[in-house]
């Protein structure tokens, strides 16, 4: 769907964010950049997005250049605005495309019940837990049916309960709407439970080290199964070597 | 602790009115709260038609000052050639001391109505237009990439995400302006008042001081006063309840 090749980036100032970076996303692929902070994931992430553009390498999308709605984004806060309702946060994307409300609602409804949030469609950011504000910020991501799902360490902020639900969630979203989604996170437990593939990367300049795929089929009980337990030693001794 | 404000008022105008009796001092060097009370009591109409002359000139001027610094701060937010030919000059506005500039500007506007109008919104529009330029610019980075995500188109961007995020700090502005353009009118009236235009607070309190009726200037000013406490919890109390109702507050 999407081959990263070769992609540099240099902020003003001289900082080297990214060095040479390759990376190939595949349909329904759910990969995780994995690596501590700084090492560039995020900007990895917005120039997947287009929010920034590459200074070398270049981005070939397979099946055409993306259009608005193709690809979602979930920040590490929610980023709602705080002045509408749920409902109105999920409709957003679709308005900005022109959509009218009547005709959107039956979407915005379908992605406001995949999260789990029926019943919530009034309620304004500041009534909502911290959980459930990023369960809408996933569904205003799903609403558009994005080809691509980019998330740039969304539960990072919140509790570790609220975290291993939403992480169970996100996986049975991603299984129902059969998108690519690519995780951002510094967390080896989260990466080696959610994940098909592990990306890790390098501390500044960013580049990726290695690889490591996961046959895990993960589920709420397989935070206590040994394979769970061997793959974060795995990618722990991995990105060790990396860090050194 | 609600009634402490009011008890620690009634408290300074007792030992007002008891100093003005012990010491007797002279009504024309400081009147007691009664004799301020008598002297409204003696002209209720004259003095609240002028509060009325200067509060119409007051809502003028904030409905101008409000309708002129969120339209330039909106066009400034859109544009780095409006901003850059904006700025400066709501500064220099800003830092310009009315009394220097009102009697050019009661001489060059003529009608006496717009000439205070206009003086008011010069000393109400910076707070309203720094506030909403502020609030325009106030959005998370992250909501603005999200909407350039969707393709989102300026207009857009503005409707649905810097005006909404402004109105707080243009509510915010609207409260601080309301007291600055009482007092923008209050000083035009005085320059006005001493060039022969007779209407409005201000004119009265001049009028009163040249025949050293204290209670009565007196008087005037402490509905000044309460007028501008009055504009000053109103304009907040509108403000919470908008912002109530849009969930922010």
């Amino acid at each position: 769907m999407l081959t990263v090749s070769s992609v540099g980036r240099v902020f003003p100032g001289g900082i080297e964010a990214l060095r040479d970076t390759s990376l190939r996303m595949d349909e329904s692929d759910f990969i995780a950049l994995l690596g501590p902070s700084g090492c560039g994931k995020s900007t990895l992430l917005r120039l997947i997005a287009g929010l920034d553009q590459p200074d070398s390498g270049r981005l070939d999308w397979n099946g055409g250049p993306p259009v608005p709605g193709d690809i979602g984004f979930v920040f590490q806060d929610a980023t709602l605005l705080p002045w509408a309702t749920a409902e109105d946060n999920v409709f957003l994307p679709l308005r900005l495309r022109g959509m009218a409300r009547a005709e959107a609602m039956p979407q915005v409804q379908a992605a406001l019940h995949r999260v789990g949030l029926t019943g919530f469609e009034t309620a304004r950011p500041r009534a909502l837990s911290g959980g459930m504000r990023m369960r809408v910020s996933i569904a205003r991501a799903l609403v558009t049916r994005p080809r691509l799902l980019l998330m740039d360490e969304p539960f990072a902020a919140l509790d570790e309960f609220t975290r291993h639900k939403l992480q169970a969630d996100l996986l049975e979203v991603w299984k129902q709407a059969g998108c690519t989604v690519v995780f951002v996170t510094h967390s080896i437990y989260e990466a080696a439970f959610l994940a098909r593939r592990i990306v890790l990367m390098t501390p500044r300049p960013g580049k990726i080290a290695q690889e490591i795929r996961s046959s895990l089929v993960a589920a709420a009980e397989t935070r206590l199964d040994p394979a769970y337990a061997a793959l974060v030693a795995e990618v722990s001794r991995a990105m060790a070597e990396a860090l050194a | 602790m609600r009634w402490a404000p009011a008890l620690f008022g009634l408290l300074a105008l007792a030992l007002w009115q008891g100093a003005v009796w012990i010491e007797n001092v002279p009504v024309y060097v400081l009147p007691g709260p009664l004799a301020i009370v008598g002297a409204f009591m003696a002209d209720p109409v004259g003095l609240l038609t002028a509060l009325a002359s200067t509060l119409l000139v007051t809502f003028a001027a904030l409905f101008v000052a409000a309708v002129l610094g969120g339209a330039m701060a909106v066009a400034m937010s859109s544009s780095r050639l409006a901003q850059a030919a904006i700025q400066p000059w709501a500064v220099a506005l800003q830092v310009t001391p009315l009394p220097a500039i009102a009697p050019l500007i009661i001489i060059w506007v003529g009608n006496p109505f717009v000439a205070l109008v206009v003086c008011a919104t010069i000393v109400a529009f910076f707070p309203l237009f720094a506030n909403t330029a502020s609030g325009l610019a106030s959005a998370p980075p992250e909501l603005d990439d999200l909407f350039r995500l969707y393709g989102a188109r300026r207009w857009q961007t503005m409707a649905l995400l810097r005006l909404p995020a402004a109105l707080p700090y243009f509510l915010s502005g609207l409260r601080i302006s309301g007291g600055l353009a009482l007092v923008g009118a209050v000083v035009a009236e005085l320059v006005a008042g001493s060039g022969g235009f007779a209407s409005g607070l201000a004119y009265r309190i001049l009028e009163a001081s040249f025949r050293l009726e204290m209670p009565r200037m007196f008087a005037a000013l402490v509905l000044l006063a309460l007028a501008g406490i009055v504009l000053n919890f109103g304009l907040g109390a509108v403000g919470r309840m908008i912002l109530r109702r849009r969930g922010v507050a």
